[in-house]
């Protein structure tokens, strides 16, 4: 499945189509809670009915059941919204799934406040935060469609336990078929001097218009893409550090637990510099229209530019 | 069951009770009482039931065994140094820093263990991960798990149930191991999960109750659940919390503590005396 740069695409759209796409692996399973046609699960399942398992709305048991599988040498997807997934299901991944290491990918959908309208219940903040606590568990956050494909590809590749998360809302696609995906390495979009943005999921997009107003204003930004947040990319982040001397991050991810801890966790340790991290603030969301809620919990450019001049000002 | 597969099969129970004891013993730590209730069953599908092959853990096409109540590791190793996956001599390290035997069922280390458990309710929902993955790939392994009485007030127990009688997993076979006991106390004082029977059946199981000591009724039962079709078994299997050790039976108390020295030797005196009874002794 191809996309164009410039099209607008949901990265769940893109999990459920790649899961169709290499789905002809007879070794993959996929599992869903009763929520197929939101988490495009129902893509895959169209083609390959006798490897499709609808759980029903017990995900617990999902995420257990795809560990049995699992041990019988399964490729296994579980799949229902970040908050049932990392939330409600948590214990289940942690002992099930992240203790005995098995191949069970989750593939975590409707993550963040772009979920809109049905507002705090289903507006995950906290997945990145609470996985990233689990020793062994792999987390993907891509940026696109394109992405999103190259990452379903990538985790099927890789043996053990991988947290995915995709989101609900349509979002441009900005990678073109010759975007290089690896699990573990960050990717630098843009060179810049004076700042070092570090952008996850659909903040991304953000991080590039960010950089471009701060050119307007004279400085100098480096953008970097981290769509695997764990295990972390230290060498990119150290450089960034040193060569530019300060890092704003951004992500539709509450900034404890998520990107912002992780980043900084790596320069604490090696390179201190001044450092900014846009997400939520520590609350919840609520319900509104996705594009109202993201400006309106500064997710956005904007945001960015003010954390990048804040920082900037701490050199 | 003639006379001498019997008596075969009560000396390795008795063998798998006193290696139980003697890891709780040796860790001063583990889970005794759930140990000694699970022990029959735990010997029937490992010396006599079950497809499997110590020099060949892995072997894809084995039975598979979840021990969903995975406290009760102490039991569940004993059997498989019974049936010759770990070594005898390994018992002793049980919960010890360091020895593969973690204190509760690791399927990263111990050899013959299919599934990591410990957190209630988990086993029985990978017991069906199982199952359904024989049933996609047309393999004909069977899977069994043992659940504990008071496990059944987790509510992924029920989601699993559910799983299981949908997808018509009739290579599932549940025990639940019926001993009325749980930490705080009488699981019908603590929160009542029963009836076994008529919950399950209501989820669409077959149910067979039997006595969880009686090999004849234990081997009834496995045998009835592999002529079932499109439907799990459960078998509600009454049990005796600290069976065979006096001083232990029907003692919530001795759920998760150890004995001390006196009481670990009058306890292996009390096996021996019953090694002899059944005529012979290892």
């Amino acid at each position: 499945m191809k996309y164009n740069v410039g099209d607008k695409v949901a990265t769940r759209v893109a999990y459920g189509n790649a899961l169709a796409e290499f789905g002809d692996n007879q070794n993959i399973v996929v599992l869903d809670a009763d929520l197929s046609g939101s988490t495009k699960t129902a893509t895959f399942k169209k083609q390959y009915p006798d490897r499709f398992i609808n759980v029903g709305i017990a995900e617990g048991n999902m995420m257990s059941v795809a560990a049995g599988l699992a041990t019988c040498g399964k490729t296994v997807f579980a799949s229902t919204f970040a908050m049932f997934a990392a939330g409600r299901a948590f214990e289940q991944v942690r002992n099930s799934i992240g203790y005995p290491h098995l191949n069970v990918k989750i593939g975590a959908t409707h993550a963040g406040i772009s979920v809109g309208e049905d507002g705090a219940t289903h507006q995950c903040l906290e997945d990145i935060g609470v996985m990233r606590t689990i020793p062994g568990m792999t987390i993907l956050n891509p940026a696109d469609a394109a992405e999103a494909r190259l990452a379903v590809k990538a985790a099927i590749d890789y043996k053990g336990p991988v947290y995915l998360r995709f989101g609900r809302l349509d979002v441009p696609v900005i990678f073109d078929e010759d975007y290089k995906f690896e699990i573990g390495k960050g990717v630098e979009l843009k060179d810049g001097t004076d700042v070092t943005i570090i952008a996850t999921g659909i903040m991304v997009p953000e991080a590039i218009k960010a950089r471009e107003m701060l050119a307007e204003i004279g400085v100098s930004a480096r953008v970097i893409n981290m769509a695997t947040i764990k295990p972390i990319d230290e060498e990119i982040i150290i450089k960034a550090a040193k060569e530019t001397g300060a890092i704003v991050t951004a992500e539709e991810h509450n900034i404890i637990g998520g990107l912002g801890s992780a980043v900084a966790e790596v320069i604490v340790e090696n390179c201190p510099v001044p450092m900014q991290r846009v997400g939520t603030r520590d609350v919840f969301g609520k319900s509104g229209k996705p594009v109202d809620l993201l400006k309106e919990y500064g997710l956005d450019a904007e945001t960015i530019v003010e954390k990048a001049k804040e920082a900037i000002a701490k050199k | 069951m003639n006379a001498e597969k019997l008596k075969e099969l009560r000396l390795h129970a008795n063998n798998v009770r006193k290696m139980a004891l003697e890891a709780v013993y040796s860790a001063s730590s583990g889970h005794p009482g759930g140990s000694m209730s699970v022990a029959d069953i735990l010997t029937y599908l490992y010396m006599e039931e079950m497809n499997v092959n110590p020099s060949e853990p892995d072997a894809k096409d084995r039975d598979r065994f979840v021990l969903s109540k995975g406290h009760c590791t102490p039991a569940l190793y004993a059997v498989l140094a019974e049936r010759g996956f770990i070594s005898k001599d390994d018992i002793k390290t049980f919960r010890h820093k360091d020895s593969y035997l973690q204190g509760h069922p690791d399927m990263k280390h111990t050899p013959g263990v299919d599934m990591s458990t410990g957190s209630l309710g988990q086993g029985i929902s990978a017991a069906c991960g199982m199952a359904k993955c024989a049933k996609i790939d047309g393999a004909d392994y069977r899977v069994y798990t043992v659940l504990g009485d008071g496990e059944c007030e987790e509510g992924q127990v029920w989601e699993a149930a559910m799983f299981a009688a949908h997808y018509e997993l009739d290579n599932l076979t549940a025990f639940v191991d019926f001993n009325g006991l749980q930490i705080d106390g009488d699981i019908r004082e603590v929160i009542d999960p029963t009836p076994f029977d008529k919950k399950f059946e209501a989820f669409g199981w077959n149910v067979i109750k039997i006595d969880a000591h009686n090999f004849e009724e234990i081997e009834k039962a496995v045998e009835e659940a592999k002529q079932v079709k499109g439907k799990p078994t459960a078998i509600i299997a009454s049990s005796v919390k600290g069976k065979n050790v006096s001083f232990m039976e029907n003692k919530a108390e001795w759920h998760g503590s150890a004995p001390n020295k006196e009481q670990y030797e009058q306890a292996i005196a009390e096996l021996d005396e019953i090694a002899k009874e059944i005529g012979g002794v290892e």
